[in-house]
């Protein structure tokens, strides 16, 4: 193996600067004669605005600008838009309400931007914003997903009647009806999957600049995707050309989907500080997160089973109502759709499948994609639904997923909503996870807990996920308005080392070690002289950015094509410098050589003479640095099985997950110790969703959850160690032989923690989070409290 | 925040003196709720009179049968005094228990039962043990002292110089926290005094009280067995997305329960 | 405006601020010193944690005027010569970090943690002294172990 090459856990370079306080997060970039901006929000979820007065703002001390909608639209700036279309079912397009930066006559959910206010100071602009007199005419507001569409709603989009985005439906209605008619039994389970505010730990920021020599504008942004954001703030917000606009997402604070939206004050920022002058800076603080930043899932559904006398599926019916908030962010459609109904097969055969999904406006934050993004709705839905099927056929769980699984011979494994699986082993998952957990010997410490008058639970949840979002002729046939491949270009300095240009954003995920790690193996260059650059519009080639687990299955593979142009060249350099013909030149370990002799020279050296090439192949062009583009041909798929053990208090209701297992397949590990520590964070985010987060508004549409005081947060003390393997298969298609691993635990999770609740209670369902209350109410209705 | 006048004394007087001359001033002790509420601009006092620097208002003494703790005393000072844990090892474990590490290195004693937040921890053990709030001008009794939420006896001008809590032949505190906040959404201190015993709850309602009836169950028989028949109303509970009326009123009983098995 | 003086990280610094001024606001804006974060306002995620006169507080929640006269440490304090301070390194060692930014307030809060706790750390006890210190990447599993690590690595 080579030294910190594929497969070493390798630590991370990118670490030292967060550990000595060197670390370049947006909010830490000060410039010379930079302002603040604060935004007046809507104090109101629904309400029109009769007048704006800034007068008095405007007046007071240290204020630079108050601007509104009126301005902007003025200046010709926005709207925000979606970028994947939805037909809806009357085959019209999903209907897209506007969506101003600035409001413009009317405000829709708490948190609306009205106006920004830029002054000298963060106190003066923010004492100023509380001067803006707005005049508003409060309207009812609706918030509640289930009874958003139903007749006599207060109407909030006129282009959206019954405050319908889209109705969608997909399958085989008539067949899977059919089936239902004939099964030996249906399993029914209503559930709700509940709101989620994303909660990066660093919270959303911009610092726009404009020279008026050059006419540019730099933004640094908290952004999963720099050049998505200039693309998308060039050609549809109208913000500046693209050669014209500069956008950077330095060190970034986690994402997990809310930094790759483009948010009105992205836009606004980047607007403002050009019509000021001065650079603009504004920083979220946590409320304002709560209120603005896009949230995530929000969906209730009815499900359905079909199955036969041996508890095998025959289809499956899923309706489900998905709120989508006041308006549609940048991907908002896609998730509850395309990337929701396409994974209702889970790991299982079930032949058919029929889903209905009901888009609606509420007047709530908009929502997006949250760590795993429609799937992590899918996989809880169909894995809490094959335990109620389990429990109505009086099968194991494991059982009736043994049964039902996708067997691994079957792949690539075309299912019947468009996915085709690319490769996957649930059993040897399932078996190992269950070895670990010592499943079969759950009923002694069961037996155990009730002595002391607890409750044990044991739950699985035995999921695939669809990541590494591909191939782009796909998502341009379901109607993204972008393609889906990475770039990246990996330059040889005259020296000999190397710089990797790549158009994925690390933001936690640990891109500056791993990225190296693959160059250290193909190229043979140790690994400290590899440095892995991205963020940058400036410095780096169009890339499509970070999100939906892609960065290394589709950006790693586009290193390693660009690695294979180097060696190529190189092998031409070498062969000429080393008087051979090209077809005897051999690469391996750094080393171009003769085969069959001792003539070599090092890549360093190829380098060299590449940059100085006094004696050079005819007609080879100098320089050594290559890129490439890769887009994939499918998805990539990762699978497994968790086991959350759960010991319940029946009298207060309090849930402790003892024990936490998870066997997953990713492929080949690059880096195991960061994909270990992708494994973890999912599974907490997973938990924390199980267990404690719950976005709530009332129904006047005020966010009641909009601080760490009553969004509840999983912390140290909520969460045991895990216990994490691996079940790995080879994805054919994918060149590394790797999948994405950075939502998996979030998917996984839920249904494997509520699984275990359910057990535990003996119980049909609860729903998430499973508050303290809330299971101690369905140990009532158990009657064991 | 908006903007305000800092004073710092070095003396109480000091600090009074400021305070009388502050059009709407607020004394500051640890500041761990009031700067979240001033930068949250729910309060916009005229001056901030931080009581940080008078040395006086913090110690931990042992008189007698009893410890007085200075009211500028972190939580951490009494987590950690060794007084504290050997007297009323339930003290000392709930302030151990407050916030996190870091609050209770700035939180204190006195702001904490000035502030009488519904869902605090202390309220309930000065009510409990029967402890007396000395101020700059008198002695109060806990039982007078709390008097609403968020109001407690205290005049406006008036500073809590220490607490003094009378040791129990035992006593103890259970909390069920909040998940987000970690405050506490019931918390029952229960504790065998020389006044008998005496039963206090928090969280539970607007401010904290004693649980009569409790108390009186558990004078027939000091035992959690005799907790379960007793009526907790639920109309007086508060009620919000964490825990409603009715769970509230079930969890004010299983606290209960568990403080005087942990009693005896 | 009122002036504040205080030795940070074993500089005298001073400075004038207006009393609303945060420690952290001074720490980043007029010191800075960004590498104490700010995640939430509500004194809760420890992103900010700094120590003053040895003990961590929430640079959020309290006033720079209030830390006047005091010794403050931050996170660029740590390392000496170059080389990190054996808490940073088992961080590093055990990848207790992803974005890096709860990075330093948990950092500042684990040296806290082995002030108070010692060098023999359980598991129990160091995620119930982690309640402050909010991360959203790495389900703790590996800053608890990073604590561990870095406790018993301070005590050799």
């Amino acid at each position: 193996m080579v030294e910190n090459g594929i497969g070493a856990s390798v630590r991370r370079k990118e670490d030292k600067r967060f550990l000595i306080g060197k670390g370049n997060y947006t909010d830490d970039i000060n410039v010379a004669a930079q302002t603040h901006a604060y935004f007046v929000r809507s104090p109101h979820a629904h309400a029109t605005i009769n007048s704006i007065d800034t007068g008095e703002a405007m007046a007071s001390t240290g204020v630079v600008a108050v601007l509104t909608g009126d301005d902007l639209a003025a200046d010709g700036i926005g709207p925000l838009i979606c970028g994947v279309t939805v037909t809806s079912d009357d085959g019209e397009p999903h209907r897209a309400p506007a969506h101003p930066a600035l409001a413009q006559g009317k405000v829709n959910y708490v948190g609306d931007h009205v106006a920004i206010v830029i002054a000298e100071t963060l106190a003066q602009a923010r004492d100023a914003a509380e001067k803006v007199d707005i005049d508003y005419g409060v309207l009812p507001a609706v918030t509640d997903t289930g009874s958003a569409a139903d007749e006599g709603q207060q109407q909030i989009h006129e282009v959206a009647p019954n405050n319908m985005c889209f109705n969608w439906p997909f399958g085989e209605k008539d067949a899977v009806e059919a089936a239902f008619a004939s099964a030996h039994k249906i399993s029914t389970l209503d559930l709700v999957n509940n709101r989620m505010v994303t909660n990066p730990m660093e919270p959303r920021a911009a610092l726009g600049e404009y020279n008026e020599g050059t006419e540019e504008i730099t933004l640094h942004l908290t952004t999963q995707n720099p050049h998505v954001h200039r693309l998308v703030l060039s050609a549809f917000n109208n913000l500046a050309p693209e050669h014209k606009l500069r956008v950077v997402g330095p060190d970034v604070g986690g994402g997990f989907g809310a930094k790759i939206f483009v948010y009105a004050e992205e836009l606004v920022v980047g607007w403002a500080c050009r019509k000021v002058k001065r650079p603009v800076k504004w920083t979220s603080d946590r409320t304002e997160a709560f209120l603005s930043d896009a949230h995530g899932r929000d969906h209730v559904a009815t499900a359905e089973m079909a199955m036969d006398e041996n508890g095998k599926f025959l289809a499956m019916r899923v309706m489900t109502q998905a709120n989508l908030g006041a308006y549609l962010s940048t991907f908002a459609t896609m998730v509850p759709s395309y990337l929701y109904a396409f994974l209702l097969a889970g790991q299982y055969t079930t032949p058919l499948i029929y889903s209905e999904v009901k888009a609606v406006f509420t007047n709530t934050a908009p929502v997006d994609a949250c760590r795993g993004a429609g799937r992590p709705e899918a996989t809880y839905l169909v894995e809490r639904l094959v335990d109620v099927a389990a429990a109505d056929m009086g099968l194991d769980p494991a059982e009736i997923r043994r049964r039902n699984f996708i067997p691994v011979d079957a792949f690539p494994y075309q299912t019947p909503v468009v996915q085709c699986y690319d490769s996957g082993d649930y059993e040897a998952a399932l078996d190992k996870a269950m070895a670990m957990a010592d499943y079969d010997s759950f009923s002694a410490r069961a037996d155990e807990a009730r002595t002391r008058g607890k409750r044990r639970g044991i739950g699985l949840s035995s999921y695939v996920e669809a990541c590494g979002i591909a191939p782009s002729a796909a998502v341009g046939q379901l109607g993204a308005g972008v393609g889906l491949w990475e770039s990246a270009q990996v330059r040889f300095n005259p020296t000999g080392n190397v710089q990797v240009f790549t158009g994925a954003h690390s933001h936690g995920q640990g891109h500056e070690t791993t990225f190296a790690q693959l160059v250290t193996e193909q190229l043979g260059v140790p690994f400290e002289n590899i440095e892995v650059i991205h963020g940058d519009t400036a410095k780096t080639q169009f890339g499509m950015g970070t999100y939906g687990s892609r960065s290394l299955a589709v950006g790693g593979v586009a290193i390693a094509k660009a690695c294979e142009k180097l060696i190529a060249k190189g092998k031409k350099i070498a062969a000429h410098a080393l008087e051979a013909a090209e077809g005897d030149i051999e690469f391996a370990d750094g080393n171009f050589s003769v085969a069959g002799t001792d003539k070599a020279m090092n890549i360093a050296e190829v380098a060299f003479t590449a940059y100085v090439p006094h004696s050079y192949p005819e007609g080879l062009e100098p320089g050594f640095d290559e890129n490439a583009f890769f887009d994939p041909l499918n998805f990539s798929f990762p699978a497994g099985t968790h086991i959350c053990e759960v010991e319940v208090d029946p009298e207060t209701g309090v849930v402790e997950i003892v024990k936490y297992t998870a066997v997953d397949d990713f492929g080949k590990l690059v880096n195991p110790m960061i994909v270990e520590g992708q494994v973890h964070g999912g599974i907490v985010h997973g938990v924390g969703q199980a267990l404690l987060e719950g976005c709530r508004y009332d129904s006047e549409g005020q966010l009641i959850t909009a601080s760490y005081m009553d969004y509840a947060m999983p912390r140290a003390d909520n969460v045991p160690s895990f216990d994490v393997d691996y079940a790995p298969t080879n994805p054919p298609h994918n060149p590394l032989g790797v999948k994405g691993c950075g939502e998996a635990g979030a998917i996984g999770a839920p249904p494997a923690v509520i699984n275990a609740i359910s057990n535990a209670l003996g119980i049909k369902h609860i729903d998430m989070p499973a508050t303290p209350e809330n299971v101690w109410r369905a140990a009532q209705t158990a009657a064991l409290g | 925040m908006y903007e305000f006048s800092y004073h710092k004394s070095a003396s109480v007087d000091g600090a009074v003196e400021a305070m009388n001359k502050a059009e709407d001033g607020k004394f500051v002790a640890g500041g761990q709720t009031m700067l979240p509420t001033m930068k949250h601009r729910l309060a916009a006092p005229s001056d901030i009179i931080d009581l940080g620097g008078i040395a006086e208002l913090v110690g931990i003494t042992v008189e007698g049968d009893s410890i007085n703790i200075g009211a500028m005393t972190t939580h951490a000072a009494v987590a950690a005094s060794g007084d504290v844990q050997t007297m009323i090892p339930m003290l000392a474990k709930l302030a151990g228990n407050i916030g996190d590490p870091a609050v209770r290195n700035r939180g204190t004693i006195g702001g904490s039962i000035a502030n009488n937040d519904p869902a605090a921890d202390y309220p309930a053990a000065v009510l409990a043990l029967g402890a007396t709030v000395k101020t700059n001008k008198r002695e109060i009794a806990g039982d007078d002292f709390f008097t609403g939420m968020f109001e407690t006896a205290l005049a406006d001008d008036e500073l809590i110089t220490s607490v003094s809590f009378p040791k129990p032949t035992a006593a103890a505190y259970m909390k069920f926290e909040n998940p987000a906040s970690r405050y506490a959404i019931v918390g029952v201190c229960v504790a065998k005094t020389d006044d008998g015993i005496r039963v206090a709850v928090t969280g539970a309602t607007p401010c904290v009280h004693r649980g009569k009836q409790l108390e009186e169950a558990l004078k027939g028989e000091f035992s959690s067995a005799a907790c379960v028949g007793v009526d907790v109303p639920e109309d007086q509970m508060n009620a919000d997305i964490h825990a409603s009326a009715e769970y509230r009123a079930h969890l004010v009983k299983v606290m209960t329960k568990r403080a005087v098995d942990a009693c005896t | 405006m009122p002036a504040v003086a205080m030795n940070v990280n074993g500089n005298a610094v001073s400075g004038e601020v207006e009393p609303r001024t945060l420690l952290v606001q001074f720490l980043r804006e007029s010191l800075r010193l960004t590498g104490t974060h700010v995640g939430c306002d509500t004194s809760q995620c420890g992103a900010c944690v700094v120590h003053v006169n040895g003990k961590s507080v929430k640079s959020c929640t309290m006033l720079a005027v209030m830390a006047d006269g005091c010794d403050v440490t931050t996170i660029e304090g740590l390392a000496t010569d170059g080389s990190m301070h054996p808490m940073q390194q088992a961080f590093m060692d055990n990848h207790g970090l992803q974005c890096g930014f709860c990075t330093p307030g948990m950092v500042m809060t684990a040296l806290d943690i082995v002030n108070r706790n010692g060098n023999d750390l359980n598991e129990a006890t160091v995620r119930k002294e982690l309640e402050g210190n909010i991360c959203r990447c790495t389900g703790y599993h590996n800053i608890v172990k990073s604590v561990k690590a870095g406790a018993k690595a301070m005590g050799e």
